[in-house]
């Protein structure tokens, strides 16, 4: 599949940085998923892996001073909001240099420095928080916008519905970005939703809306552009609905059989990362060495979090009854 | 004859039983049915009974409450499975407000037969807000039941027994009790609600507790044993209402209480079992009543830090040491 024409106008070095960032979360993704598998990271592990460019593509047209808001499968969301994969490896090991100090762990990350705002483990849970984080940038008149993401199964929760009017009804600017990945756990959506077509949920509120093909970077690059830039300027949310796909089972311990292998391959095929490395070649030259040295960077990125998560130690005893109040 | 199953298995057998005997029982909730329940406990329903009656509801749990609490004030007994007890906190207006008042409020017009079942515990590493102990927050509720099984024999019988009462019921399990194995009888039987039970006579001292702790107690005890203390072990079993006279007639007996509890301590379904105690056998007792309880932390995620937070076996021995002066 062709890679989407209407795009924002991107530096060669933005477009690279976009490749190498989805490259990162895929491959810190299996790494951790591996990691796993030896027992070194405990609890459920909800991986990214097919969704990668829904998080860069929005993340990366976002300044450093912007939210975001994440469910439980936020690894690549907070990577690409800049924490160093590092602290987020220590975090899935339950070490104490991890993002949250050990003590939230793969599905409560929290890097505020940077703007991110979890890591949230109940479906639906985050979107409210948006609505907050919407009203105070509004009312210290700030230029700033949160981006909340959340999934299919998230759509029938009330929160969903709450959250949704009070950013209209309070002109907030939010932009929710449904990553539709066709799934809540073994659920299909249109098991669960009794309208498939989930874009229309955002009607009754009024909220303008927008779907894009979550498995091309450089279209929800453009959408996010748009979407970020009607929060900012004119105080609104924005909907957008991400179609888009999770290679992977629910969670590290789901074998998945609810899917056929056919389906996973067709959604396969069009795999984000491979299509932006064919974008690369054929429209900014670049060879297959500068590829490879990509992706020896990479590597050497993430076998560092792995060595500074093993190396790090566990929060020492005292560390149980800390933080519990201010 | 008896056979040895799983706690998992013998909640399904229950659910298979009542099923078949009686067409107006229905199970609802997150991924009951095809793709069997996440913890399995509802594996095979679909099969067996159809879509009719094995239904798959959205995330949406205070809607599936509602569901729940509307179909049994019309006539069907349905069986919600919340996932987990976390999840229960988005339904609490459903639950508190609704299924436990209506009765009441519409001056005994309408009943409530519904069994609400939901796993909790820490143990696997899920962080805070997946490893809550929130019995008490129901047990607290007048209106509703609520039942805590810690062996595969009682799972079974008392979730008979609260598919068959015509009150809301709390069935709270333990994520970690799933696989455990125990016998449970070939024939029919009900395990009664509302009693608890001498799972092992002792006359030192009486260890009072339920779920996953309640193993715990009883390991502890066996332990103990070697040490020449010789200790009862009480399984509370149904959490409200309230087995007093067991519990009480346990501690006349043995004159000291150590009570182990998986929730957190302030508050707790261990304060409200010392309280009953106090009340009941004072003049009995030879030591104040013992907690061994949840660190008062929300649960962290970090391996060591969990271990830390829940009360473990050499917790129960200690404590038990302590209040017979052979710390
Ligand atoms: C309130 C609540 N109910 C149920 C769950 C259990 N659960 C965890 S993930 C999940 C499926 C969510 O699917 P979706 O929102 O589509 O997100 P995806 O996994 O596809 O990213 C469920 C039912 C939960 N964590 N929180």
């Amino acid at each position: 599949m062709a890679i989407s024409e209407k795009r924002a106008i991107l530096t060669k070095n933005e477009l690279i940085s976009m490749y190498k960032e989805m490259l990162l979360i895929r491959t810190f993704e299996e790494k951790a998923a591996e990691m796993y598998t030896r027992g070194k990271i405990g609890g459920f592990l909800h991986l990214y892996s097919g969704q990668e460019a829904v998080a860069v593509g929005f993340i990366s047209a976002l300044r450093p001073d912007d939210y975001v808001i994440g469910a439980y499968r936020e690894h690549g969301q907070c990577i690409a909001k800049g924490t160093d994969p590092k602290y987020v490896m220590a975090e899935l090991f339950g070490k104490v240099t991890g993002i949250s100090k050990g003590k939230g762990g793969s599905m409560h990350l929290f890097d505020i420095e940077k703007g991110f705002l979890g890591g949230h483990g109940i479906v639906g849970g985050g979107m409210p928080l948006a609505v907050g984080v919407g009203l105070a940038i509004k009312y210290k008149k700030e230029d700033k916008v949160c981006i909340c993401f959340f999934g299919d199964g998230a759509v029938n929760e009330g929160a969903f519905h709450e959250a949704m009017n009070m950013v209209a009804l309070w002109k907030l600017p939010v932009i929710y970005v449904l990553e539709n990945n066709l799934y809540g756990m073994g659920t299909p959506v249109y098991r669960a939703s009794s309208i498939p077509d989930l874009i229309r949920r955002a009607s009754c509120y009024d909220i303008e809306r927008e779907q894009v093909d979550g498995m091309d970077v450089l279209a929800v690059r453009d959408t996010a552009e748009r979407s970020i830039r009607l929060a900012r300027e004119h105080s609104e949310p924005r909907f957008v609905e991400a179609i888009t796909y999770r290679y992977r089972g629910h969670s590290v311990a789901d074998p998945g059989q609810y899917r056929t292998k056919e389906e996973i391959e067709e959604w396969r095929k069009r795999d984000p990362i491979v299509r932006m490395e064919r974008y690369l070649k054929e429209n900014l030259f670049i060879t297959d060495d500068d590829l490879i040295a990509i992706r020896d960077e990479v590597n050497a990125k993430v076998q560092e979090a792995v060595d500074f998560a093993e190396s790090s130690p566990f929060p020492p005893p005292d560390a149980l009854y800390e933080d519990v109040y201010a | 004859m008896a056979q040895t199953i799983t706690y998992r298995e013998a909640l399904n057998q229950a659910l298979r039983e009542e099923m078949r005997r009686d067409s107006n029982i229905l199970v609802l909730g997150e991924d009951v049915a095809a793709y069997g329940g996440a913890f399995k406990v509802t594996e095979g329903l679909l099969q067996e009974f159809g879509p009719e009656r094995v239904i798959d509801t959205p995330i949406s749990e205070e809607a599936i409450a509602g569901t729940g609490i509307g179909a049994a004030m019309v006539g069907l007994r349905p069986v919600v499975e919340m996932m987990t007890i976390n999840f229960t906190t988005l339904a609490m207006d459903q639950i508190v407000n609704h299924a436990a008042k209506l009765r009441y409020m519409s001056g005994g017009q309408i009943k409530i037969p519904l069994v609400i079942r939901a796993a909790q515990a820490a143990g696997l590493q899920l962080g805070a807000q997946h490893s809550q102990n929130l019995e008490s927050w129901y047990a607290h509720v007048p209106g509703l039941k609520v039942v805590a099984p810690s062996v595969p024999a009682d799972a079974k019988g008392l979730l008979k027994s609260a598919i068959r009462d015509d009150n809301p019921v709390m069935f709270i399990e333990h994520e970690a009790l799933y696989n455990t194995k125990g016998d449970v009888p070939d024939d029919e039987y009900l395990t009664p609600l509302a009693k608890a039970e001498v799972k092992r006579q002792g006359k030192d001292v009486t260890i009072i507790s339920y779920l996953r702790t309640l193993i715990l107690a009883m390991k502890a005890a066996e332990h103990l044993a070697d040490i020449g203390i010789d200790a009862e072990v009480v399984d509370v079993r149904t959490l409200r209402p309230l087995d007093t006279e067991t519990i009480v007639g346990s501690v006349k007996k043995t004159h000291r209480a150590v009570i182990v509890e998986e929730d957190w301590k302030s508050v707790g379904m261990g304060a409200e079992i010392s309280a009953r105690i106090l009340e009941g056998a004072f003049d009995y007792l030879d030591a104040p009543v013992m907690r061994v309880a949840l660190a008062e932390v929300p649960m962290p995620y970090s391996k060591p830090l969990e271990q830390l937070a829940v009360p473990l076996q050499d917790d129960i021995v200690m404590a038990v040491r302590q209040i017979m002066g052979k710390a």
